[in-house]
């Protein structure tokens, strides 16, 4: 259990968001109604996608102040606890990926295949391309074509979504490329680095305790931010880290934590040795 | 080392293309399939949405609009319906907008992709719903197929009608043919019917005969070269009217002249 205890979470909250919103069309629950890309909590809070609204902002579009409000919820929320967070403890995409990548370890294929060269930043271009296209085409672009939204979307509301999408990203991450979709390619995943960039929920590596198995990045799907690790010690700093807690899990000798911030922590021991 | 640096500056180089070229290429797919699917122009939306340009922009594709839909008209396009993916729309053959007196699918709208103002009315001071602004689109006869241009007695759309008479009437002519009975036809009034298609639910025909499209596929346009005469308002359209004069070579001549004068045709 101990070993999985993150990995229940996750899914717990990834799947319990979506019987909310199944519910919610289906029963007419009213505790989280609509879907990722807005919903509306209890009846009273809305809540909106922050990267759904830059792109229709792109696109000219004078919205509604609930809208507004929603998204500023969302973007604060994940600025704070790790913009990825959503990648690894919301988004349904990542149960897809997740079971691509854990075959991909049962089965060996990363021992075996020539890694391709791709660049990380790709999703960052695919992002500025989003926006853009939504500035030209006068509507949010990736919305139309977002594998994320439209499985969200399909679950919700009982209806088609998009197979065709899931399993090539499926394959495509199975065979072709290791973590392709969500790590490099999704702009999605791309703007909530970029959010997340400063957040205060960290993964803390204590380089005194590490044993330099290296298993933390084997399992981890965003390995470049554990560059730290068995060096020296500190949080994970780079945005690109999903706060999946893959990395705590598989780590046997305590030395991978959840943590606040560093900085905060050091100027809160500061303050405190001042008074 | 010298003699790395031209290679190292063709790698830069030709991987700045590759990454242009694979930018360029991965946009133009992208936008081919923007356009076509907001090309999608039979589609009807839910009642006080914004125009079909800047509805695409607004709707966020939450669905709310659906959810808060007693009777299941509303539908998010799925994948596959050649619909602008996860936005809503009615199919009224299946299911038409059945016009609840509070709009319940308006005001749960957290984007303003369906407006409030637009089907509201202020009565006695109070901001009230008012179904009557609703406007969806516009029901069409198809002459052809309707049974009561046979001669049938039906009515069944006139009957459906949430608006009727005001938005759907029968106009009683003569049957010629028997040269003893009616037609009982029927006839649709497009400042006032809202497209809710509960005619089109309605009708018995196997395809009905009558049925919903939205207001830019079924109105035509006059622009502004036609006034009419006897409408006052129409009329005052004319008054800071200032006519435009050509002057060509012709205008010299009178028009008489100008018409009789053949020898330019031969
Ligand atoms: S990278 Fe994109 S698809 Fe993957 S988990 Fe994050 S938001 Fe979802
Ligand atoms: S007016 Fe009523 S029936 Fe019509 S779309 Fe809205 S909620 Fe549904
Ligand atoms: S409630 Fe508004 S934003 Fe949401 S799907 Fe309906 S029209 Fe679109
Ligand atoms: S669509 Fe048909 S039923 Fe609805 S208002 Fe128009 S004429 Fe009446």
């Amino acid at each position: 259990m101990r070993k999985i205890r993150y990995l229940l979470m996750r899914r717990f909250t990834q799947i319990g968001i979506l019987i909310l919103y199944f519910g919610a069309n289906a029963y007419g629950w009213t505790i989280l109604q609509g879907n990722l890309s807005a919903s509306l909590l209890f009846e009273t809070v809305p809540l909106a996608d922050p990267f759904a609204l830059l792109q229709m902002l792109f696109a000219g579009a004078v919205l509604a102040t609930d809208v507004i409000v929603g998204a500023l919820i969302m973007a604060l929320f994940y600025a704070v606890i790790g913009g990825r967070a959503f990648c690894s403890w919301v988004c349904p995409i990542n149960m897809v990926t997740d079971l691509a990548n854990w075959l991909r370890r049962k089965l060996g294929i990363s021992d075996v295949q020539k890694r391709v060269y791709m660049s990380r930043n790709v999703r960052y271009w695919v992002m500025v391309m989003a926006l853009l296209l939504s500035a030209a085409m006068g509507l949010a672009a990736f919305e139309l074509i977002s594998p994320i939204a439209m499985a969200h979307r399909g679950i919700a509301f009982g209806m088609g979504f998009g197979v065709g999408a899931l399993v090539i990203i499926f394959l495509f991450d199975l065979f072709v490329h290791e973590n392709a979709w969500c790590g490099y390619v999704c702009p999605l995943g791309g703007f909530y680095s970029i959010l997340g960039k400063f957040s205060l929920f960290r993964v803390k590596h204590d380089a005194e305790a590490c044993t330099l198995c290296m298993k933390c990045k084997e399992v981890c799907p965003e390995k470049e931010v554990l560059f730290m690790i068995g060096k020296n010690s500190g949080s994970v700093l780079m945005g690109a880290c999903t706060n999946c807690a893959r990395c705590i899990e598989v780590c046997d000798d305590d030395a991978l934590d959840f943590s606040i911030r560093s900085q905060l922590e050091k100027t809160i021991e500061q303050t405190k040795e001042k008074a | 080392m010298k003699k790395e640096l031209p290679n190292d500056r063709r790698k830069f180089i030709l991987s700045m293309a590759r990454g242009v070229g694979l930018s360029a290429m991965g946009a133009l797919i992208w936008s081919a399939y923007v356009d076509e699917v907001k090309a999608a122009p039979l589609i009807l939306r839910p009642p006080g949405a914004l125009d079909e340009p800047d509805f695409l922009k607004t709707c966020i594709k939450c669905g709310l609009c659906v959810e808060a839909c007693p009777y299941d008209t509303l539908i998010l396009a799925q994948p596959g319906d050649n619909n602008p993916i996860g936005t809503p729309f009615f199919v009224p053959r299946d299911v038409p907008c059945y016009m609840c007196d509070d709009i319940p699918c308006v005001p749960v709208c957290p984007t303003g992709a369906l407006v409030q103002d637009s089907v509201t009315s202020e009565i006695e001071g109070e901001l009230t719903w008012d179904i009557t602004k609703m406007d969806m689109g516009l029901a069409v006869v198809d002459a052809e197929s309707c049974i009561a241009f046979w001669g049938i007695q039906c009515d069944a759309c006139y009957r459906a009608c949430p608006l009727m008479d005001v938005a759907i009437s029968l106009q009683y002519d003569k049957n010629e043919r028997t040269g003893k009975h009616a037609f009982l036809k029927p006839v649709v009034h497009a400042d006032a019917c809202t497209g809710c298609g509960l005619c089109e639910r309605a009708c018995v025909t196997k395809k009905a005969a009558i049925y919903v499209l939205p207001n830019e596929v079924a109105l035509g346009e006059v622009g502004d070269h036609y006034i009419k005469g006897w409408d006052k308002a129409d009329e005052a359209r004319l008054k800071d009217a200032k006519g435009e004069t050509t002057v060509t070579d012709r205008s010299n001549r009178s028009a008489v002249d100008s018409l009789n004068d053949a020898e330019d045709l031969y």
